[in-house]
């Protein structure tokens, strides 16, 4: 209990005095997950998009993998991207492995299916109210679907709020590809599980309580900007 | 003494005058020929016949479920029919002939956006921008009694405000040929009167006007022509005079007197 105690003291300390491996493990964690995130946006919401408005042989299949890839196991595409980034790997050339890039490219993967089996259904349900309207007032395809993304804005923001939350809290594939080198890709996850490993709970939990942290402000911001949206009735 | 002169053989030039007078050609009558519509294993429209001439107001009456809206929809080319002919002057519903139509569900899609720019948007749609597309939204918000309520998010205007915008809307894009599924239906009495005016405004501009009402007050204030629609069946298509005073079927003759047809 003592050694409890004086765990949270250690860790209060910490981030009051601004740690610098502290705030290092941080940023990098920041960094590679929002990197990710936005990758795998780019990527995602268009996807999603393209699926919730085509109609072709074979879709239901794709929507049903997709939603199947939104539980892929961290560990798995961790060593994918091993795989695939180790020397011996169709990639070994570039030489990535262990370094915040082969992360972000492992937690793009992780996220990109998230991203874009639940944009898909966003916008296939807003697809449904918005169609005949639109092919009414004679919009192009294509301009229809940009209507649905900008119209669906307030959902597809939680919807990138989910694939960051899932990417700041994995551990497996980051410690695979990252390799939880201090200095260069010691992120939250991995440091937390290395020093609750080592015994050293000051670290851990101070990164814990950041963690937890981040993720409530996270889920009030999106709580709040979507009541906003709901007052306006754009939800 | 002039003789009509034979046709001269025509330049490229006049050949592409020639496919321009096409293309802003009419596309009435619009004509339905043993047009069937099925879903869910039922014949929902059913062999149905119909002519919709240039120039008279047509109301569409019929019992609930009697395949109005649906009817709205093939002609609008929303949905692709079973079986069965439909045209507009010899051309398939489609993008084309959509282009000059525009239609007022019976339930108003209000866009994630405020009233103003709901007519924007339509707007835009039909290719217009800058200073001509906000002078007429604002022309046309101001004649659906709504200027007060321009900013205000669309689907935060009560039922028969988004009514409102929703005919706007559809008249402010000028289409040739205007589909209208009961407008009026949430609408205050004077709410509706001055949607009425809008509807008998822009036919004096010659816009073809199909509409579903249950109101049969308004349809005998609006109609110039009714057509009523029974089982996806189109029972009996008049003038308005003659259908009110002496429908032609006996399913007609229940309908006007109030009586439940089944
Ligand atoms: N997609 C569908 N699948 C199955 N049945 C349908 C479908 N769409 C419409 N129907 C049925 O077709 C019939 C006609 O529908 P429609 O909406 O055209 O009626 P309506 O004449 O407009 O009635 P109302 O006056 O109530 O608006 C109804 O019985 C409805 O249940
Ligand atoms: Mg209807």
């Amino acid at each position: 209990m003592q050694d409890f105690a004086a765990a949270f003291a250690l860790a209060f300390g910490l981030i009051a005095e601004g740690d610098a491996a502290l705030l290092e493990i941080i940023w990098l964690s920041l960094r590679v997950s929002v990197t990710a995130v936005l990758i795998a946006c780019a990527f995602g919401l268009p996807l999603g998009a393209a699926l919730a408005v085509a109609r072709f042989p074979g879709r239901g299949a794709i929507v049903t993998l997709l939603n199947a890839l939104m539980g892929l196991p961290p560990v798995v595409v961790g060593l994918m991207v091993y795989l695939i980034l180790s020397n011996a790997g169709p990639l070994g050339v570039l030489g990535l492995l262990y370094t915040p890039t082969a992360m972000i490219i492992a937690q793009t993967l992780l996220v990109t299916p998230i991203v874009a089996a639940l944009t898909r259904q966003v916008i296939e349900d807003l697809h449904g109210e918005y169609d005949e309207q639109l092919r009414s007032l004679g919009v192009e395809r294509l301009a229809a679907t940009a209507t649905l993304l900008w119209d669906g804005r307030y959902s597809l923001l939680t919807v990138a709020l989910a694939g960051f939350g899932r990417a700041i809290a994995e551990v497996g594939a980051v410690m695979i590809v990252g390799g939880n080198i201090n200095h260069v890709t010691r992120v939250m996850t991995t440091a937390i599980a290395l020093e609750t490993s080592k015994g050293e709970l000051g670290l851990a939990l101070a990164l814990g309580i950041i963690l937890v942290g981040l993720a409530v402000f996270v889920n009030g911001c999106v709580m709040s900007l979507r009541a906003g949206a709901g007052r306006a009735a754009y939800a | 003494m002039l003789e009509l002169a034979e046709p001269l053989p025509q330049t490229p030039l006049q050949r592409a005058a020639a496919a321009r007078d096409l293309e802003a050609a009419t596309i009435l009558p619009g004509r339905a020929e043993d047009l069937v519509y099925e879903a869910g294993g039922r014949r929902l429209i059913d062999g149905l016949e119909l002519r919709l001439e240039a120039g008279p107001l047509t109301v569409l009456v019929g019992p609930n479920g009697a395949g109005k809206s649906l009817l709205l929809r093939l002609l609008h080319g929303l949905i692709e029919p079973s079986a069965g002919q439909l045209h507009w002057a010899g051309r398939a519903p489609g993008k084309e002939t959509r282009r000059r139509q525009a239609m007022v569900f019976q339930r108003p899609v209000m866009l994630r956006r405020s009233a103003a720019a709901n007519l924007h948007y339509a707007l835009r749609a039909k290719g217009l921008d800058g200073l001509p597309l906000a002078e007429l939204a604002r022309d046309w918000l101001a004649r659906a009694g709504l200027a007060e309520l321009a900013g205000r998010p669309a689907r935060l205007l009560s039922g028969g405000e988004q009514q409102r915008l929703a005919v706007a809307r559809a008249l402010s894009t000028g289409p040739e040929v205007l589909f209208l599924d009961e407008p009026t239906a949430s609408l205050d009495p004077a709410s509706a009167l001055a949607i009425e005016e809008l509807i008998l405004e822009a036919r004096a501009a010659g816009t073809k006007i199909v509409l579903v009402t249950h109101d049969l007050g308004q349809a005998r204030r609006l109609a110039d022509e009714v057509v009523f629609l029974y089982r996806g069946r189109v029972e009996a298509q008049a003038p308005a005079e003659r259908f009110f005073d002496d429908p032609i079927s006996d399913k007609a003759r229940a309908f006007v007197a109030g009586r439940i047809v089944v």
